[in-house]
C-alpha cells in the first residue's frame, strides 16, 4: 500500500478549468509539433511553407466545395472515433472499427435494396440507422463475448475480426452482390439521403450530407450518456478500475460485451455517409481506413464526444488537405504529418500533465 | 568487512531535507540524527514522508534541498550504487525478490559469483549458510522464493541487504505481514545486530513497537520531523501526540483502561444476521483458501477474525462479499440465502462492505468524493433516464458532515485527499446508509490515529444500534479492542472461537501460528 504516491500528501484541487487545460493541451502541442516538423519538409522538398499551408486552407476551408468534403470525411471519422473512444473508456481498445464500419454500411445496403421503392427519407433512415448499428454492433459484440466470457483479448479478436469481416463481405459483394465489371452493389433506390447541396447550392459536387446531423446527435448522445446516466457511469467505471466497479455491484463482464457492442454500432451507423449519403451502393473497402483513423481521431479528442469531432475536422482536413497541396508537395507528407500528430499528443499527455502541475505549484 | 568508523560522529545526520513530487511537498526540512549502534525508530502517520526520507538516504531519490552525512562524509544525493557501497541498505515494505529463483540466487543477483564462465551456485549457497548461522536469520538457500512464506520472504530480504554489506540498515514498516512469533524473532535478530555495532532504522506507526525495540525516535508529521525522544523517556500516549499534533485515545489504552473493558455483551440470542455454513472457496491459483468455514455474527455483535494475513481471510469476506463464487457452503444475511446473488443484490438484502483494500476496489480515484459516495449505490440516484447530480450532491454533503471528510468539497477527486480522508469516504458511503450487516477489512489501515480513532467509535456506534458487523484486522490490538467475540483464522480454517475475556494477544498470536490449534 504504502507506494510512493500513497505516502505522499494530498495533492492540491484540481479545478475544472485545470482538467479542461490538461485535456485541450496536449493536442495543441501535438499540432504545434507536427507544423514545425511541417515546416521542415515542407522546405526539403524546396518549397515555402506559408505557400503550401495557404494552398491547404484555400483548398479546404476556403471554399465551400472543399469544406463540404471536409465536412463529409469528418463525418465518418466522428463514428468511427465515437466508437473507438467509448471502448476506451471502458478500458476496451477496439481495433475493428475498420470492420465494424464496412459491416454497418453492408447491412444497411443489404436492407436498402429490399425495401420497395420510392420511400421518403423520413421513413427509411430509422431503419437504416438501425441495421447499420445491426451490422457493426454484431462484429462489435463478439469480441466482447468472446472476452466477457472467456477472457481473449479484445485487440487479438478485433484485429483478426478485421479480416475475417472484411473477407467475407468482400466474397459476398463479389460473388453474389455486385453490379457487371464493378466492385459495388446495384445501386439503392429508395430513401437515398439529401447532400448538403440540395440546400445551400454552393457545396454542389461535395459529398457531405445529411448524415452530418446524425453524426453531432450521436457525438451529443454519446457525451450523455457517459457522463449524465448511471450506465456510463458504471461504463467509466469498469475503465478506471475494474475491481472497484466490481466491488460497486457492476457487472464488469456485460459491461465489457455491451460496450463493444455499443462501439460496434456507433461505428456501423457510420457506414451510412458513405453508402446512403454518397454513392448509394456499397462498394468493396469503401471504409479505407477510417475506422484505423479513428483510433487516432480518439487519442487526440483525449476520448471525449467534443475531443472527436474537433479531431475528426483536424484530420479530415489534413486529408482533404493533401490533396489541395498535391501539386507542390507529394500528399503523402500530409499521412506524414498525421502520424507525427498522432504520436506528438500520445507523449505529450504525461508531459503536459507534469508542466501543468510544476507551473500551479509556482503559482501558489 | 568492516568500515573505519571515522571519529564518533553519528552514523546519519541528515539536515534539512526538501523533496517534492510535483505539487507535494513529502519532505520539509526534515533533519533526522541516528547514532552509531542504535537502533532508531521513524515514526508518523501515513503520508508523513517517512519513506520518502528513507529512500532519499538509500538513494533512490535525491534531495531538492538539504544535506546528507553518512558516517561523517557528505554523500548528499548519492545513487543507491553508492549507497549500497558505504554499506547503507533498505528492506522494502514490498519485497523485491525474483520467485523463480532460489534464496542463494537472488542474494547474489547483481553480483554474480562465478567460476570461470558459470555460476559459482555452490559458494552463494555456503556464504548464505554462513550468513544465516551468524545473524540468526533461519533460511533454506536453495528454497525456491516462490514457496516462502511472508516471514521467510522477509527474512530473505533482510539477509540479501545485509549480504551486501550493509551496516546500516532501513527497515520499511517490517512487521505489516508478520505473525506475533515472527515479530519477536525479528526483534531478536535486531537487537543482535545492534550488539554488533550496526544502525537500524525501523520505519513504524505502530506504537508498542516503538517502545519495545527502539533506543531513540523521531516522529514525523506532515514532511517535517516534529520531534526527538528517547524511547525510555517518553510513553505512547506522547508519541501519538507528537505524530497527530492533538490527543488521542489509542487502541492500546482502550485495553489497558480496566474500566472500559466490553464486559459480557448480552447478545439476544436472535436469528444470527449473518450465517456462514460449510464454506469452500478457492482463490486465484485454485488452491483452497476457505476450508469449510461455518460462522454467524448476531444483531449487535462484532465478530473479529484474527490471523496473519493471507490464510484466507480475504478470500472469505470476498466470498461473503459476491465478489468471488463460493464452491461449497451456504451465505445468508438476515435468513434470507444470498450464496448465488450478485454484489449489488447482496447490498439491497442489507450488506455492506469496507474492503480491505480502498484504493484498488473500494475507491474510484478519479471519481469525485460525491461520486464515490454513491459508489455500488448508483441505482438509487437514478432520476428519470439520467443520475439525478442534486441528490448525488446532497448526499454528499450530508455524508461529508457527518464523518468530517476534509477537504469539504464534494467535487475533489478522492484521489486529492488523504489516506485517512479516503478511508472516510469509505466508512461514510456503507455505514452513512441502511444496513443490516458489515464486512469491514482492515478498517483503519493506512489511516492516522486520529481518523482510527473516529473509525473505531463508529463501528462501536454501529454494533451498538443493533448491526452485525464482521470484522478482519491484522491489527491484534483492534481485534481485541472491538469484538465481542474473536475468531482465529489459519490456513483457511477457522481454528478457534473465542469470548472477548478469553482472548489475549498471548492465547491469539499462538492460535495465529497454528501451534495452539494443533496441541489441542
Amino acid at each position: 500500500m504504502t507506494t510512493a504516491t500513497s505516502e505522499m500528501p494530498a495533492a492540491p484541487p484540481s479545478t475544472r478549468r485545470a482538467s479542461i487545460e490538461e485535456a485541450v493541451l496536449p493536442a495543441v502541442v501535438g499540432l504545434l509539433i507536427a507544423a514545425i516538423i511541417g515546416d521542415i519538409l515542407i522546405l526539403s522538398f524546396g518549397q515555402n511553407p506559408g505557400t503550401v499551408y495557404r494552398l491547404l486552407i484555400e483548398g479546404t476551408w476556403g471554399n465551400a466545395y472543399g469544406l463540404g468534403q471536409v465536412l463529409y470525411k469528418a463525418t465518418t471519422l466522428t463514428f468511427t472515433g465515437l466508437a473507438v473512444a467509448m471502448g476506451l473508456r471502458a478500458g476496451l481498445f477496439n481495433i475493428g472499427a475498420e470492420s465494424q464500419l464496412a459491416a454497418g454500411g453492408f447491412l444497411a445496403a443489404i436492407v436498402g435494396l429490399a425495401l420497395p421503392m420510392g420511400l421518403p427519407s423520413i421513413v427509411t433512415l430509422p431503419v437504416f440507422i438501425l441495421a447499420a448499428a445491426i451490422g457493426g454492433g454484431v462484429v462489435g459484440g463478439i469480441p466482447g463475448v468472446l472476452k466477457a466470457k472467456f477472457g481473449a483479448h479484445e485487440v487479438i479478436t478485433t484485429i483478426m475480426l478485421n479480416f475475417i469481416v472484411l473477407a467475407l463481405l468482400n466474397y459476398l459483394v463479389a460473388a453474389h452482390l455486385r453490379v457487371e465489371d464493378s466492385l459495388h452493389t446495384a445501386n439503392i433506390r429508395t430513401g437515398a439521403l439529401p447532400r448538403l447541396s440540395n440546400y445551400i447550392g454552393a457545396f454542389h459536387g461535395s459529398a457531405a450530407n445529411v448524415v452530418i446531423f446524425v453524426a453531432i446527435a450521436t457525438a451529443v448522445a454519446a457525451g450523455w450518456f457517459l457522463f449524465r446516466t448511471r450506465r456510463g457511469f458504471e461504463l467509466r467505471a469498469v475503465g478506471l478500475q475494474p475491481d472497484a466497479a466490481e466491488y460497486g455491484g457492476v457487472n464488469v463482464g456485460g459491461v465489457w460485451w455491451k460496450t463493444m457492442a455499443l462501439s460496434g454500432a456507433i461505428a456501423g451507423i457510420g457506414g451510412l455517409n458513405f453508402v446512403l449519403g454518397y454513392k448509394h451502393y456499397y462498394e468493396e473497402a469503401f471504409a479505407s481506413g477510417a475506422g484505423y483513423l479513428g483510433i487516432a481521431v480518439a487519442i487526440v479528442g483525449r476520448n471525449h464526444p467534443i475531443g472527436v469531432v474537433i479531431a475528426s475536422l483536424v484530420f479530415a482536413t489534413m486529408s482533404q488537405g493533401g490533396l489541395a497541396v498535391n501539386a507542390v508537395v507529394p500528399k503523402q507528407m500530409v499521412d506524414v504529418l498525421q502520424a507525427v500528430v498522432i504520436i506528438a499528443v500520445a507523449a505529450s499527455v504525461p508531459e503536459v500533465r507534469r508542466l501543468l502541475l510544476r507551473s500551479r505549484k509556482a503559482g501558489q | 568487512m568492516t568500515i573505519a568508523a571515522p571519529g564518533s560522529g553519528p552514523a546519519i545526520r541528515l539536515t534539512d531535507i526538501d523533496k517534492y513530487f510535483g505539487p507535494v511537498h513529502a519532505n520539509r526540512s526534515a533533519s533526522l540524527e541516528v547514532a552509531r549502534g542504535e537502533i532508531h525508530a521513524l515514526v508518523g502517520e501515513n503520508g508523513a514522508g517517512k519513506s520518502t526520507l528513507m529512500r532519499i538516504l538509500s538513494g533512490m531519490y535525491s534531495p531538492d534541498a538539504g544535506r546528507m552525512v553518512v558516517d561523517g562524509r557528505d554523500v548528499t544525493g548519492w545513487s543507491t550504487a553508492s549507497a549500497i557501497d558505504a554499506g547503507v541498505g533498505m528492506v522494502h515494505q514490498h519485497f523485491m525478490l525474483v520467485p523463480t529463483l532460489t534464496v542463494a540466487e537472488n542474494m547474489m543477483l547483481g553480483r554474480e559469483l562465478t567460476r570461470g564462465a558459470q555460476l559459482d551456485r555452490e559458494r552463494a549457497e555456503r556464504e548464505v549458510a554462513d550468513l544465516s548461522r551468524t545473524t540468526g536469520l533461519a533460511v533454506r538457500p536453495r528454497g525456491l522464493v516462490a514457496d516462502l512464506s511472508v516471514g521467510e520472504a522477509q527474512r530473505v530480504e533482510i539477509l540479501k541487504t545485509l549480504y551486501r554489506g550493509a551496516k546500516i540498515l532501513i527497515l520499511d514498516e517490517p512487521t505489516a505481514v508478520l505473525s506475533p512469533p515472527e515479530i519477536d524473532e525479528l526483534w531478536t535478530v535486531l537487537r543482535g545486530m545492534r550488539s554488533r555495532g550496526e544502525t537500524i532504522v525501523l520505519i513504524t506507526h505502530k506504537l508498542d513497537e516503538v517502545m519495545e525495540i527502539s533506543d531513540t525516535i523521531t516522529v514525523m508529521r506532515h514532511g517535517r520531523t516534529v520531534d526527538r525522544m528517547r524511547t525510555a523517556e517518553t510513553n505512547p500516549s506522547e508519541i501519538a501526540k507528537a505524530m497527530v499534533g492533538r490527543n488521542v485515545q489509542l487502541a492500546m489504552d482502550y485495553l489497558a483502561d480496566e474500566h472500559s473493558k466490553p464486559v459480557e455483551r448480552i447478545v439476544l440470542p436472535s436469528s444470527p444476521s449473518l450465517d456462514v455454513r460449510n464454506l469452500v472457496v478457492t482463490n486465484a491459483r485454485r488452491l483452497t483458501a476457505v476450508d469449510n468455514v461455518s460462522l454467524s455474527v448476531s444483531s449487535g455483535e462484532i465478530l473479529g477474525i484474527a490471523g496473519v494475513e493471507g490464510n484466507g481471510q480475504t478470500e472469505l469476506l470476498e466470498a461473503i462479499a459476491g465478489l468471488r463464487a463460493a464452491r461449497e457452503g451456504k451465505i445468508a444475511i438476515g435468513g434470507r440465502d444470498v450464496t448465488n446473488l450478485s454484489v449489488k443484490h447482496r447490498g439491497d438484502a442489507g450488506l455492506s462492505h469496507i474492503p480491505e483494500d480502498r484504493h484498488a476496489r473500494g475507491l474510484l480515484l478519479d471519481y469525485t468524493v460525491a461520486e464515490n459516495l454513491i459508489l455500488g449505490q448508483q441505482h438509487r440516484y437514478v432520476g428519470g433516464m439520467q443520475l439525478d447530480r442534486e441528490q448525488i450532491l446532497d448526499n454528499a454533503r450530508q455524508q461529508i458532515r457527518a464523518f468530517d471528510i476534509r477537504p469539504a468539497d464534494p467535487n475533489l477527486p478522492a484521489r486529492a485527499l488523504s489516506g485517512g480522508n479516503q478511508q472516510k469516504i469509505v466508512i461514510a458511503r456503507e455505514m452513512g446508509r441502511a444496513f443490516q450487516v458489515l464486512l469491514a477489512a482492515q478498517p483503519t489501515r493506512g489511516v492516522d490515529v486520529g481518523a482510527i480513532e473516529f473509525i473505531h467509535t463508529r463501528l462501536r456506534e454501529a454494533r451498538d444500534a443493533g448491526k452485525a458487523i464482521l470484522l478482519v484486522s491484522a491489527d491484534l490490538a483492534e481485534i481485541l479492542a472491538l469484538s465481542d467475540r474473536i475468531a482465529v483464522m489459519y490456513e483457511g480454517k477457522i481454528v478457534t472461537t473465542l469470548a472477548r475475556a478469553d482472548a489475549s494477544e498471548e492465547v491469539l498470536g499462538s492460535y495465529m501460528t497454528g501451534a495452539a490449534g494443533e496441541a489441542a
